[in-house]
């Protein structure tokens, strides 16, 4: 059952960014581009996703454990430090150079574009970068 | 005009709607980019996220021959885009532990802080770069 949700939870997601335009680069950089033609479209995605969990997350968290596994695992991480913020700058500077951020970059893999395989293999490699620093 | 906007919302519910049942059913955050890591990394009790993986790729095959609809049309920018562009988001989301759904979607819905100074910065940084690339150095 564990197996079976997570797989269901995968594909409904990865359903909602195929549905949503976030899997089309041309999309999301023109969300990007609001000193140029900007199209706002995108910001209906995360902002109709947020609305759902902002809700449903206090309901789900005020259970004892969840339905199939022993506890919740949320980072307990607080601190508002210069990891975070550098983090997320380089990552949103990447997301504007080719209009992917990880998740659609990964279901866009279906499309079969050799880009996109160069995309998702520079991030894996991106992220034992990060990992290697962060260690020494 | 209508549709331009439909599609976004419903995609953004069905991304909503499966964060909520990741939660809730396995007790997990629904960040793609941690989920990547720690399936690639071995972290123990590792079945789980290759499986939401697979769902992730093979869930828009479905929709996409079941609808008919077309795949979007690939990316007009040259190879090295995607090489520098995949580095500095694979790099930036490992040290600022989050990317657009574990910060943007399940961060801010579980009323973090952190998470929502994280979204406006990359955010932030995002309409900077493509400023930078399409209006700055457009005709150097």
């Amino acid at each position: 059952m564990h197996g079976v949700a997570a797989l269901l939870c995968g594909m409904v997601f990865g359903v909602g960014l195929a549905v949503s335009g976030m899997t089309d680069t041309a999309k999301v950089l023109g969300f990007l581009d609001i000193f140029g033609t900007w199209v706002p479209d995108l910001a209906f995605v995360m902002g109709s996703a947020v609305c759902v969990t902002l809700v449903a997350f206090r309901f789900v968290l005020k259970r004892k454990q969840p339905l199939l596994s022993a506890g919740f695992v949320l980072s307990g991480k607080t601190a508002l430090d210069g990891r975070l913020l550098s983090g997320a700058a380089i990552f949103g500077i990447g997301w504007g150079v080719y209009g992917y951020c990880p998740g659609p970059a990964l279901s866009a893999l279906v499309y079969l574009d050799s880009k996109t395989v160069i995309f998702v293999v520079a991030m894996l490699v991106g992220m034992a970068l990060a990992n290697r620093m962060g260690s020494t | 005009m209508l549709y331009s906007y439909t599609t976004p919302l419903i995609g953004g519910l069905l991304i909503g709607l499966s964060s909520v049942a990741l939660l809730f059913f396995l007790g997990r955050i629904a960040g793609i980019s941690g989920i990547v890591w720690g399936a690639i990394s071995a972290q123990p009790d590792n079945s789980w996220r290759w499986l939401f993986l697979v769902g992730l790729v093979v869930g828009p095959l479905l929709y996409h021959q079941l609808t008919a609809t077309p795949y979007p049309t690939a990316s007009p920018l040259e190879w090295w885009y995607a090489l520098i562009g995949g580095l500095l988001v694979g790099f930036g989301v490992k040290l600022g532990s989050g990317c657009t759904s574990g910060h943007g979607v399940c961060g801010i819905g579980n009323l973090s802080p952190r998470s929502l100074v994280a979204t406006i910065t990359f955010m932030a940084a995002g309409i900077t770069t493509v400023y930078v690339i399409r209006h700055l150095l457009e005709g150097l």
